[in-house]
């Protein structure tokens, strides 16, 4: 190697400045970091359920006898809990409406992301289309939602006995628990609780965009990225689901 | 406010085909992965390898969503390392509290560490 010195001439690094070194905007950098943080929030409970979960008994044919029923002794098995379906009163339909709830949230994140892809032809007319349709998907979301809570309250026919008074009690709330151990309630409320909240953030945000595409704001400014940024935010509400999905029903 | 959209055109693009149809394919892959998950907690029975099946579906579902529709796959290395290797955390914290969690576990149900409760009327 020869040893004189060469001079650089002065290069346009990365990372020197005047360009943003991710090729994405400060906000959709921002809103990537805030899922980020928001996916180590979700990771939590998910593993706090699991945690809890497996530091009870699990249902064992062998022990607690052949045929399933719901007992304080052992955690019990989602598919039991979560077989109701809207207008089929009585039939053990386990996951059915559950994957129905998926499936919507799914095609609103279609939506969305074709809402973004005509928002980036400038196709006015387009992005609201989408964007309504999305808003849709998620407001029928929220009220399976409903349905769903309202089915996990008042609880099934056959009851539970009391441990301390013979009484029977039915449904769930946060002090006590037909289904199993009251942490399986507790957890239940709180992780679908907070990614409906989720949910509702997400469809109330997703309602000032289109509010914004309608009266022409983006088309003043020129460009979507907006919808872009809503956008990241829906699917990944859409993401948490899947991870929900499997965790509190499959398993 | 600075932004990276140079172009400021009001002119409306036409479709592009490929882009949706794209589009609709993840969301066809997406529809049956969650129906095979379905359709096999009818028909295995519970239990260790069934978990690890529906974990590793929902993984591939995972991955077309952030990969597709948050377009994570077309944005710049730094910026897919910079969301993807935190979350390696995540594991850890996974495989720390699910060994505790046998631990708690033992302590409650397990018969060798309860504490001898001591029986007035021994016989």
């Amino acid at each position: 190697m020869a040893t004189t010195a060469t001079i650089k001439s002065p290069s346009k690094s990365t990372w020197s400045g005047g360009q943003p070194p991710m090729k994405a905007s400060y906000g959709k950098l921002m809103m990537w970091f805030f899922l980020l943080s928001d996916a180590f929030t979700f990771s939590a409970l998910l593993i706090t359920y699991g945690v809890i979960r497996y530091s009870y008994p699990q249902y064992d044919p062998e022990v607690h006898g052949e045929v399933f029923k719901f007992s304080t002794e052992y955690w019990p098995i989602p598919d039991y809990v979560f077989d109701g379906v809207p207008f089929l009163h009585g039939l053990h339909l386990p996951l059915i409406f559950v994957s129905i709830m998926t499936f919507i949230l799914i095609l609103s994140s279609v939506t969305m992301v074709l809402a973004v892809e005509a928002g980036h032809r400038n196709d006015r007319k387009d992005v609201e289309k989408w964007m309504l349709w999305t808003i849709v998907g998620g407001l029928t979301f929220l009220g399976c939602q409903a349905w769903e809570w309202s089915h996990f309250i008042t609880g099934k026919e056959e009851g539970l006995k009391g441990v301390a008074d013979a009484t029977k009690f039915f449904g769930a709330n946060l002090v006590q628990n037909q289904y199993g151990p009251q942490g399986f309630a507790d957890l239940f409320f709180f992780i679908t609780g907070f990614h409906g909240t989720h949910v509702f953030s997400g469809v109330v945000l997703n309602f000032i965009v289109f509010y914004n595409v309608v009266v022409g704001t983006y088309e003043k400014r020129g460009h979507y990225e907006m919808v872009e940024k809503v956008g990241l935010y829906w699917h990944f509400v859409d993401l948490v689901w899947v991870f929900v999905f499997t965790f509190f029903y499959l398993i | 406010m600075a932004n990276i959209h140079t172009e400021h055109t009001t002119e409306v693009a036409p479709k592009n085909k490929e882009t949706i149809k794209k589009i609709w394919r993840v969301t066809a892959i997406l529809a049956v992965v969650t129906l095979v998950e379905v359709g096999a907690a009818y028909v295995f029975p519970r239990g260790l390898l069934l978990f690890s099946f529906f974990i590793g579906l929902t993984l591939v579902k995972a991955f077309y969503i952030v990969s597709e529709f948050m377009h994570l796959k077309y944005e710049t290395k730094s910026l897919i390392w910079s969301i993807m290797l935190p979350l390696l955390f995540v594991i850890w914290l996974l495989v720390a509290l699910r060994t505790e969690s046998a631990e708690i576990f033992q302590t409650k149900f397990s018969d060798e560490t309860k504490t001898e409760i001591p029986v007035e009327n021994k016989e």
